[in-house]
């Protein structure tokens, strides 16, 4: 395998509070490659959203990169001064955030947001920044690109604004995109056309993307592999159709079942009981197990195995299924 | 079964107009946005009906309506064969309006900061002169919540407890009817599973209607008896889950099942469907679908569809049960 567009490792990262340290994202490690989908799955306050922000340099005091290392095609990122990292943001990284409202500057017209982005990273003149605006906007599927440059973000509508916030991520030509959620504020047939236009440029572009959703369809039908989160951890790793389709870790094998999609024509929902701790609160040994309907004495001592490579699953001293499959877990 | 709730060509117009000296100095006419238009359906006792429908598709404003926190601009809304917008007799309307509850979508903002949850789970019960003695500590624990809860704020609590103060308030009133306006779209899977599942036990334990409304076609499939899809205020198709999701009729319907993420759809490549609703101020003449219709001929756009029984569903579309692909 060539060399992964963004690799990270043993990723953590901290809040001290009075309450002493807490760890959003603990120990966290995966690998994109080019042209792949990474899809990340979680529950609120699992840790998705940090993940994603630690990785652009996003994130907000005193949250803080505590230990681990990120790659982005081989050179260090983590350790960069703010204003090396500029050149990265927006360049080398995009990012599509949530609301496609709040993310775009109301009081500018499109096209400046664009341009200026474009003659930051690019360094063109304005004609030359002008024509890629529009030809970014063409690319995004916005009908009558050239008169519409001039509009402001609420003349569109939100389906419109999530397309212009993804060829802002893209006109400098990233070779990540971090997607935040971006189909959740949309709806169904929206969603759909925000999705496929995504994938197209996935596989047009070779980029590669890490499309952080709780929605377990869009993650099906997107990615190409899928990290599952349970409290800063990653529970599970794998190809989409095998976490999916026969997850190992009793926390996916729960959150899957939970869905009205698996449960056709039962009556109840598969539930798992109780809620996930809170950061401070986290309980010893694997953070899964008083929910977890398999749990053994050795669950509640020893932390959960900590997946160590790309190849490992599940981080779970019994995974389902096949009791022998802890290759790639430590 | 008995009818609980009957809804007959219920229309909500909102003016959408801009302040009356904007409108005089620019000599602009008065805009109308037309929210619901004639949509009638029936929900029977001890079921579950459901509206989906996408943003702006009025089905908040249906449930608004047959709760009474909007007035209808034409059409009525009868609950238990009482009109309560005509009704005169006050115990009558005593007695309908405490039979209806409504759960919010979003539990942050349906739960008052400054009280306890006792308080807030009494109210209902308070308003309508009931005894409450020990009432909020019993619905909690029907809830799954624990009963020294109560002197607890709604700050204590995550988003699914949260959502289950609510439902246990509803609850307190005793009332047959409940209006969920997306009660678990702002959970996560796994509350939102066990929110369903108290839900349905709750259904069957106190005998409850639903008027179950929602965009997320898996939630509506998985609870509802009887599904409603509205498109720009029009009821556009209703039948059975089974019939809705086996054989969808409209091509609204079909583009709508089509365009939901699976869970199996292992790098499925959707053909997106064309398009986003169109402008309810100005909405398309004839059928409202037409522009985005694969199915669309020259009538679509000059004639409306009326609602019309076939087989299992009522459909309005000319071209009912056709399909695009």
């Amino acid at each position: 395998m060539t060399e992964p567009v963004l690799s990270v490792r043993d990723l953590v990262v901290e809040i001290p509070t009075r309450h002493g340290l807490l760890k959003p994202v603990d120990g966290v490690s995966y690998d994109i490659a080019r042209g792949e989908i990474l899809g990340v799955v979680g529950e609120s306050g699992a840790g998705k959203s940090m993940t994603g922000n630690a990785v652009i340099g996003l994130l907000d005091r005193p949250a803080r990169i505590g230990e681990g290392e990120i790659y982005l095609n081989g050179t260090r990122i983590d350790n960069l001064s703010l204003h090396e990292l500029r050149r990265y943001r927006g360049k080398q990284i995009g990012m599509v955030f949530q609301d496609p409202l709040t993310s775009l500057n109301p009081l500018l017209p499109i096209g400046d947001q664009l341009t200026e982005t474009i003659q930051e990273h690019l360094g063109v003149s304005n004609s030359e920044a002008h024509n890629r605006a529009v030809a970014a906007l063409d690319e995004v599927g916005i009908p009558a690109a050239k008169e519409r440059i001039g509009s402001y973000p609420h003349e569109f509508s939100g389906g419109m604004r999530q397309r212009v916030v993804i060829a802002l991520a893209l006109c400098a030509e990233p070779s990540l995109v971090i997607a935040d959620e971006p189909t959740t504020a949309l709806d169904v047939s929206v969603q759909a056309q925000i999705i496929a236009l995504l994938k197209r440029l996935c596989r047009e572009r070779g980029m590669a993307v890490m499309l952080v959703t709780h929605d377990m369809g869009v993650i099906a039908e997107t990615a190409d592999r899928v990290a599952v989160m349970y409290a800063g951890k990653l529970a599970e790793l794998g190809p989409v159709r095998e976490v999916i389709g026969a997850p190992r870790h009793p926390y996916t094998d729960g959150l899957m079942g939970s869905t009205p999609l698996a449960s056709k024509g039962k009556k109840r929902l598969h539930q798992i009981p109780g809620n996930m701790p809170r950061l401070g609160q986290l309980p010893t040994g694997c953070a899964f197990h008083p929910r977890c309907p398999y749990t053994q004495p050795k669950c509640k001592e020893d932390p959960g195995p900590r997946l160590k490579t790309c190849d490992g699953r599940a981080a779970c001293w019994f995974p389902l299924d096949e009791p022998q499959a802890t290759k790639g877990v430590a | 079964m008995a009818v609980i709730v009957s809804v007959k060509n219920l229309t909500r117009v909102f003016d959408v107009s801009k302040p009356w000296l904007n409108r005089v100095l620019e000599r602009l006419p008065k805009r109308k946005l037309t929210a619901v238009s004639d949509v009638s359906f029936e929900i029977e006792e001890n079921t579950v009906y459901a509206l989906v429908g996408e943003s702006g598709s009025g089905k908040s404003t249906i449930g608004k309506m047959i709760v009474g926190l909007l007035p209808p601009s034409e059409g009525t809304v009868e609950i238990e064969g009482v009109n309560l917008a005509t009704e005169t007799d006050a115990d009558t309307i005593e007695r309908v309006r405490s039979d209806i509850q409504m759960i919010f979508q979003d539990p942050y903002a349906s739960l008052n900061p400054r009280w306890k949850v006792g308080d807030i789970i009494e109210e209902p019960a308070v308003a309508n002169g009931d005894d409450t003695d020990g009432l909020a500590e019993k619905l909690l624990e029907q809830v799954g919540l624990s009963a020294s809860d109560v002197r607890k704020f709604p700050h204590e609590f995550s988003g699914g407890q949260r959502q289950r103060i609510c439902v246990a308030r509803a609850l307190a009133s005793e009332p047959n009817l409940i209006v969920c306006d997306e009660p678990t779209s702002a959970l996560d899977v796994s509350v939102q599973a066990q929110v369903l599942n108290l839900m349905s036990d709750l259904k069957d334990s106190f005998g409850l209607t639903y008027l179950f409304i929602s965009h997320d076609l898996t939630v509506i499939q998985h609870m509802a008896d009887r599904i409603g899809v509205l498109y720009l205020g029009r009821l556009v198709e209703e039948a059975a889950p089974a019939d809705l999701f086996g054989v969808p009729q409209h091509p609204y319907t079909q583009m709508l099942l089509e365009a939901a993420p699976r869970m199996d759809g292992f790098g499925r490549e959707v053909e997106p469907p064309e398009g986003e609703i169109p402008d309810p101020i100005n909405p398309p003449t004839g059928c409202a679908f037409h522009p985005r219709c694969p199915l669309a001929i020259d009538r679509c756009s000059k004639e409306r569809p009326q609602l019309e029984v076939k087989s299992n569903a009522r459909v309005a579309c000319f071209r009912a049960g056709e399909r695009a692909i």
